[in-house]
């Protein structure tokens, strides 16, 4: 046996990782003067405890989900897509859109509308790196590096001399007819009696993430053409041998990462702020990264790589809240887990890895003895 | 002594018990940061001063995210905390959302515009066009180049509020002058990236400024470096009075007393008038230019003698300083 049980690599190692970001973490609250064990408690109960605090935690995750399956998908074809958080901004102006000039009847047929819209705002945004990358090989990370900053140009361009209300300071647009909301779990809840947090802001979004956990899933591991995305991401040399177009596969690879990205627009803008805000995706899409690392680019470890930074958020933020710990703070514990799982990964894993390999050739030598006996 | 203060306190306690609910004051300081040297560090040290001088308790968060914008407001109003003090204009349109739903707690949004205004909610504007025309009209006569600068921060309308009316001062005082304007970016990273700002003021210097205005929060501090760092080049700091920063280099700063709307607010409790706009301009005290002995030197009579004299005509309405957000647009500078 040269390698450790399957359990080990996707459970035992993360939370290894994670119980020593965390007690690093803990140590420095010490270190500020405050009491670690209050601060952990505060986070649970903070994100966890209530609906109210359910209601945040798995808002954040809706936003991560997206954008973690976009880098992961780009990531399963060898492409490094850091470009999702301008994917992200365009698909919120493609949502944007969308909501504010169709009169749509009911929120059902806006989502479906919003959705296409923030994903092929999002795909087009992709598309010219893909291209580049594809034909002119460009570096995909450096054109969707630049492609951030172009999109946050775009996207202020846009609110401050065109979206924007005559007369608001606010660079932002103006709200989405009452007809595009999307129901939160408050208002999916209630009906069956069930008492949701009526002011979190998770919504019927969070749904459409985990739908699209399943159908990335299918897509990769389960179609012909996710197939081909794999073992291109595994060999150029090979799959161009066995007749996949290197083209192809990277400008469709691509345009799925940025249709994703995009869709996360459906959460932030249309379910939570509805309206288009200037700041509205907020680093999502860089968290993303660490989200599909940490999932290891597989979309049910991006979906719980994603609960755990929207707990990590909203746990965070009620810290920041109840405790005087400076909110810089919660940014150095999602530091540390992101250098732990991400970076340091192999810290962990090689001297675990060995010792599993070293118990399982005892086990052998043992049962090579007792058949000699 | 203490005693005495303990008992006048618990009496005030006992009286604004009796008005409403015991209410704290609460402050959220927008995503900039408390410290941040600039807007949300006034509204800070104007939260600070209440509470040196009453001796009163304030809740208090920093924002980390969007979302949490509405989070905030509903946790301190369930908290029972009035009035909520918010700095900054993105929580004008979550204030007005939240206020419907506490109709017994106040609300104050600093820097905010809503087209209506809920009736328990207190909006403040500040005139900076008119503060900003005053230093406008010290920078051009402090100019020898003939050439003054600006360097705003994010490209936001507030901003284009600031660089109009400094041109417009500028301009009334030396119709031949060259206004070079940039904005430090695009993201709200552009109000913290001081090395850029300093990059944009040497830019500016290169083409002929001699006096730059940094409207950009703590971008500005980069810019004032630069320009203390050239010879012959004078800068104007914004909202607090930055003159102390480098002495002798900074002509002047725009004033905007953010922390005295904080104070006022907060020291009004309970008593806090709501449903009406509250604008602070040049006759309220609410901006202005600052004058202490760090700046003695560059300030000479008869520039002090202008300023003073732009002031009365804007105050008597004398001087119609044009607002951007009047037309969306500047009369006398293109973005």
């Amino acid at each position: 046996m040269d390698k450790m049980p399957k359990w080990a690599d996707v459970a035992l190692i993360p939370f290894l990782n994670l119980t020593l970001a965390f007690a690093i973490s803990m140590a420095v609250i010490a270190a500020i003067g405050q009491d670690p064990f209050e601060a952990v408690k505060l986070m649970v109960t903070g994100a966890l405890g209530s609906s109210y605090g359910w209601g945040y935690t798995l808002y954040y995750a809706t936003n991560f989900i997206f954008t973690g399956l976009a880098v992961s998908i780009a990531f399963q074809a060898a492409l490094f897509n850091i470009g999702g958080e301008g994917q992200a901004v365009l698909g919120g102006l493609g949502v944007a859109l969308v909501c504010l000039y169709i009169p749509f009847p009911h929120w059902t047929v806006a989502i479906l509308f919003a959705m296409l819209g923030g994903a092929l705002f999002g795909a087009l945004w992709a598309a010219i790196p893909a291209y580049l990358q594809a034909k002119r090989g460009s570096h995909v990370v450096i054109t969707t590096i630049m492609f951030n900053f172009i999109a946050a140009s775009l996207l202020n361009y846009v609110l401050v001399n065109l979206l924007r209300p005559k007369g608001s300071m606010d660079p932002a647009s103006a709200r989405f007819p009452e007809t595009t909301n999307l129901p939160t779990f408050h208002d999916l809840l209630s009906p069956f009696g069930i008492a949701f947090s009526k002011s979190a802001p998770v919504n019927v979004s969070f749904i459409v993430a985990v739908v699209a956990c399943i159908v990335v899933y299918l897509l990769l591991f389960r179609s012909r053409i996710g197939y081909e995305i794999r073992s291109f991401g595994q060999s150029q040399s090979a799959s161009v041998y066995a007749g996949i177009s290197p083209v192809k596969i990277t400008m469709i690879a691509m345009l799925l990462s940025g249709g994703l990205a995009g869709m996360m627009s459906i959460n932030n803008t249309m379910g939570e702020s509805e309206r288009l805000i200037l700041n509205s995706v907020e680093g999502a899409g860089f968290i993303g990264i660490a989200v599909a690392l940490m999932g290891r680019n597989h979309p049910f470890g991006v979906f719980l790589a994603a609960l755990l930074f929207g707990f990590l958020y909203q746990g965070g933020g009620e810290l920041a809240l109840w405790l005087s710990i400076p909110r810089e703070l919660v940014l150095v514990i999602q530091g540390l887990v992101i250098l732990f799982t991400g970076a340091l990964d192999n810290m962990i894993r090689m001297p675990v890895e060995r010792a599993f390999i070293r118990a399982a050739k005892r086990a052998e030598a043992r049962d090579a003895k007792q058949k000699e006996a | 002594m203490t005693l005495m203060k303990n008992l006048l306190g618990a009496a005030a306690a006992v009286a604004v018990t009796a008005g409403a609910a015991l209410a704290d004051p609460a402050v959220i300081f927008d995503l900039g940061g408390k410290f941040d040297k600039s807007f949300n560090e006034a509204a800070y040290n104007g939260a600070k001063r209440w509470a040196d001088e009453t001796g009163g308790k304030y809740l208090e968060i920093e924002l980390q995210s969007e979302a949490q914008r509405e989070q905030a407001l509903r946790r301190f109003a369930e908290a029972g905390a009035s009035p909520i003090v918010t700095t900054g204009f993105a929580m004008a349109d979550p204030v007005a959302n939240v206020s419907a739903d506490y109709p017994d707690t106040k609300f104050v949004n600093i820097d905010g515009f809503l087209p209506e205004i809920p009736s328990n909610v207190q909006m403040i504007a500040f005139e900076e066009h008119q503060g900003s025309y005053l230093v406008g009209v010290l920078a051009a006569m402090a100019s020898k180049s003939g050439t003054v600068g600006f360097i705003g921060g994010m490209d936001v309308p507030l901003i284009r509020h600031f660089a109009c009316g400094y041109a417009q001062g500028a301009l009334a005082t030396n119709p031949g002058i060259k206004i070079v304007a940039n904005m430090t970016g695009n993201t709200p990273t552009a109000w913290n990236d001081p090395v850029r700002g300093g990059e944009l003021a040497k830019a500016q210097i290169a083409q002929g400024a001699d006096v730059v205005y940094a409207a950009a929060g703590g971008t500005g501090i980069g810019v004032l470096q630069a320009t203390a760092d050239a010879d012959g080049v004078l800068s104007i700091g914004v909202d607090s009075n930055q003159n102390h920063l480098h002495p002798g280099k900074v002509l002047t700063s725009m004033l905007k007393r953010v922390d005295v709307a904080v104070y006022e607010a907060m020291k009004a409790g309970g008593d806090l008038e709501t449903g009406i706009q509250v604008r602070l301009g040049l006759a309220e005290e609410g901006v202005g230019y600052a004058l202490d002995d760090n700046n003695a030197s560059l300030v000479s009579g008869d520039m002090e003698a202008a300023a003073e004299d732009a002031k009365a005509k804007i105050i008597a309405g004398d001087i119609d300083v044009v607002a951007y957000y009047t037309n969306d647009s500047c009369p006398v500078l293109d973005f």
